[in-house]
């Protein structure tokens, strides 16, 4: 078989790869230029960053499925965590003895619990390559068995947004649970390094930054590539007319599920990317709180789009961090307030604006 | 055989005698107790425009449901040429095995254009994977060229289906069962809504599909079901009231209490 070609044009690769260049200028500048230098990032600037990019991946994973299948998942947090929690169990194995109990084999919190042997599920995490399987892995089994049971059940619109928030608080609620084994609210912290190098240093957070940007830039032209694509046009049908598609002859049951999986991975692979960035993993990324931001993220920068998801998450998530500097507790009211005025005055989002502007005046 | 199949148009006698290629015996569907199909029976043949008529609330789209799947009886068979049970297959299966629907409301894709809703349709390979991968061939453009032209929207190939007129979608749905290299091809009301030219030129239409393909047309329209109809079913309270030609039909007295009459 030669190898299956998706669509990609080549000016948008070119373009990706120049913000990409441009992005990869933010840990450069932290690393080689002094301090005093303007174009000098702080180490706290990049890591930030690099977290909105995560999220950013994020949002593209779930514009996936809104924007393109019609699919409301209000769960979506539960991917990023568990590919968060699948890196965070590595990171854990990496500290080795130097926990505070100085254990060699087991993490702070098992020690603390009593437990004498590591559990069965954590076999394995010591090796990075096995926890990269694991950040694909436990996100796709899991949208896969939940896809498989919803889709086939002809479970829609309401109903599904529904049993996505619920599977989102069950397992915030299992993952609060010590007996669960993975270090309760608390969660998993006091990450030492990766791969072997110091994740305090300067040099470490630089490399991570630009393995996101490259993640979400590549991430970004394999979405396109398959929005653009005829499943991308049979997806977008669904959306549109489910029992049509059903009527050409397509499993629209097996679409939603590829295109959920696939989204899953994605959101995975951005729960893993975020976790060493920020040094923590706890169950309150579960919480059906944080799915639902997602989808303000998406509906800010406009759905149906890809980059509008991307824009839409840095900017929601930029006036977080300056909103929660002045006045965190009027944060979530903020957060309430963005999302009634772009459902009433900007249904297609910020993206959806823009174009619009560009049409009339054009 | 394409010799018989293709028995001039305007000659009143049904077309008879060659195999049947849909059954239905004997199907009943009940909603909470109420039977919107009773008993029914009926028999397409191969290569037949047989239209179906009857007042509203007859039964006549629950019958199109049941053959593609869409609702299941609780009695009847239903069979596809010799072998096929319909009742045992789902709605890709059916679509796949050769029956193709167009819905009573319009039903398009309209954030898709003229041609993707065609491509779209195309019978292919449609798993996913299959699908992820698809590359069209220069035969696959110009089969969709080709129906394109057939349904009267060549020029409009890259229009977004939305914004076509009432009309135009009718036509891109019944391109798009012909993309589906259908055997049988169930019409419901296609010329509600139309034109009086939006109407003739349809009725042409579906005219010269019947002998390629089985054409089931259910509609209301008196006029239209005239011009095209060589043998008419005419459906009351979920049953069968009586099959025939348009004349049978209309000097009925059963017919013109239940349907012609009122
Ligand atoms: N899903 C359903 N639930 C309950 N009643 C239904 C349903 N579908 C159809 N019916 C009833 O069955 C009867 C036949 O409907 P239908 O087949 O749509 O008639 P027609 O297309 O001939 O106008 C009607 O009385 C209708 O109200
Ligand atoms: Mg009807």
């Amino acid at each position: 078989m030669s190898f299956p070609a998706l669509p990609l044009d080549k000016p948008v690769l070119y373009r990706v790869m120049a913000l990409l260049a441009a992005l990869l200028l933010i840990p450069l500048g932290n690393l080689l230029l002094p301090e005093s230098s303007a174009l000098h990032f702080s180490t706290y600037t990049v890591s930030l960053l690099g977290k909105y990019l995560t999220f950013a991946l994020l949002a593209l994973a779930l514009d996936l499925v809104w924007g393109y299948c019609g699919i409301l998942s209000l769960g979506h947090g539960v991917f990023f965590a568990l590919g968060g929690y699948a890196m965070g169990m590595y990171l854990m194995r990496q500290i080795g003895e130097r926990g505070v109990y100085g254990n060699p084999l087991l993490p702070d919190f098992m020690v603390f619990l009593n437990w004498q042997t590591l559990p069965w599920y954590w076999l394995g995490f010591d090796h990075f390559a096995y926890a990269l399987l694991m950040i694909v892995l436990a996100p796709a089994v899991l949208a896969f068995v939940f896809g498989w049971l919803a889709f086939r059940s002809r479970v829609t619109g309401v109903y599904l947004s529904i049993i996505t928030q619920a599977l989102a608080y069950a397992l915030m609620l299992a993952f609060f649970r010590n007996e669960m084994g993975f270090g309760g609210n608390n969660g998993l912290t006091d990450f030492k390094d990766i791969l072997g190098y110091n994740l305090q240093q300067d040099a470490t957070r630089d490399v991570l930054f630009a393995v996101t940007a490259l993640s979400v830039a590549l991430a970004y032209l394999a979405a396109r590539a398959v929005v653009r694509s005829k499943l991308g046009r049979v997806v977008l049908a669904v959306r549109d007319a489910e029992s049509r598609v059903r009527f050409l002859g397509y499993r629209v049951e097996m679409f939603k599920l590829w295109i959920f999986v696939f989204s899953a991975i994605l959101a995975g692979i951005a729960g893993a990317l975020y976790v060493p960035q920020v040094g923590i993993i706890n169950p309150s990324e579960f919480s059906p709180l944080n799915s639902l931001e997602i989808v303000i993220w998406v509906a800010v920068g406009g759905r149906g789009t890809l980059y509008g998801a991307l824009l839409g998450a840095i900017l929601v998530n930029y006036g977080k961090t300056v909103f929660t500097a002045v006045l965190p507790e009027v944060w979530l009211f903020a957060l309430g307030t963005i999302f009634i005025v772009v459902t009433l005055f900007l249904p297609d989002g910020l993206v959806g604006f823009w174009q619009r502007h560009r049409r009339e005046h054009a | 055989m394409t010799t018989l199949l293709q028995k001039p148009l305007d000659s009143d006698e049904p077309v008879v005698g060659l195999h049947p290629i849909l059954y239905m015996e004997d199907v009943t569907v009940s909603f909470d107790g109420f039977r919107a199909l009773n008993n029914l029976n009926l028999y397409i043949d191969e290569g037949e425009l047989r239209c179906i008529i009857g007042p509203n609330g007859a039964g006549k789209t629950t019958l199109m449901d049941v053959i593609t799947g869409k609702t299941r009886p609780d009695r009847g068979t239903v069979f596809f040429g010799q072998t096929t049970d319909l009742l045992s297959l789902d709605e890709p299966a059916i679509a796949h095995a050769g029956i193709c629907r167009k819905f009573q409301k319009p039903s398009v894709f309209e954030q898709l254009s003229v041609f993707e809703n065609l491509e779209l349709a195309m019978h292919t390979d449609k798993r996913v994977w299959p699908t992820l991968f698809a590359r069209l061939k220069g035969t696959e453009r110009a089969a969709i060229d080709a129906v394109a032209e057939t349904i009267g929207l060549q020029n409009c190939r890259t229009l977004r289906a939305g914004t076509l007129s009432h009309g135009q979608k009718q036509w891109l749905e019944i391109g798009m069962l012909l993309m589906q290299k259908p055997r049988v091809l169930l019409v419901d009301e296609p010329v509600a809504g139309m034109t009086h030219q939006e109407t003739e030129r349809t009725a042409e239409l579906l005219q010269s599909l019947a002998g390629q393909h089985s054409v089931i047309v259910v509609e209301h329209d008196m006029a239209f079901v005239r011009s095209i109809a060589r043998k008419v079913t005419v459906l009351h309270e979920g049953s069968v009231l009586m099959e025939g030609t348009m004349d049978d039909v209309q000097n009925d007295p059963r017919v013109i209490q239940v349907y012609l009459g009122a």
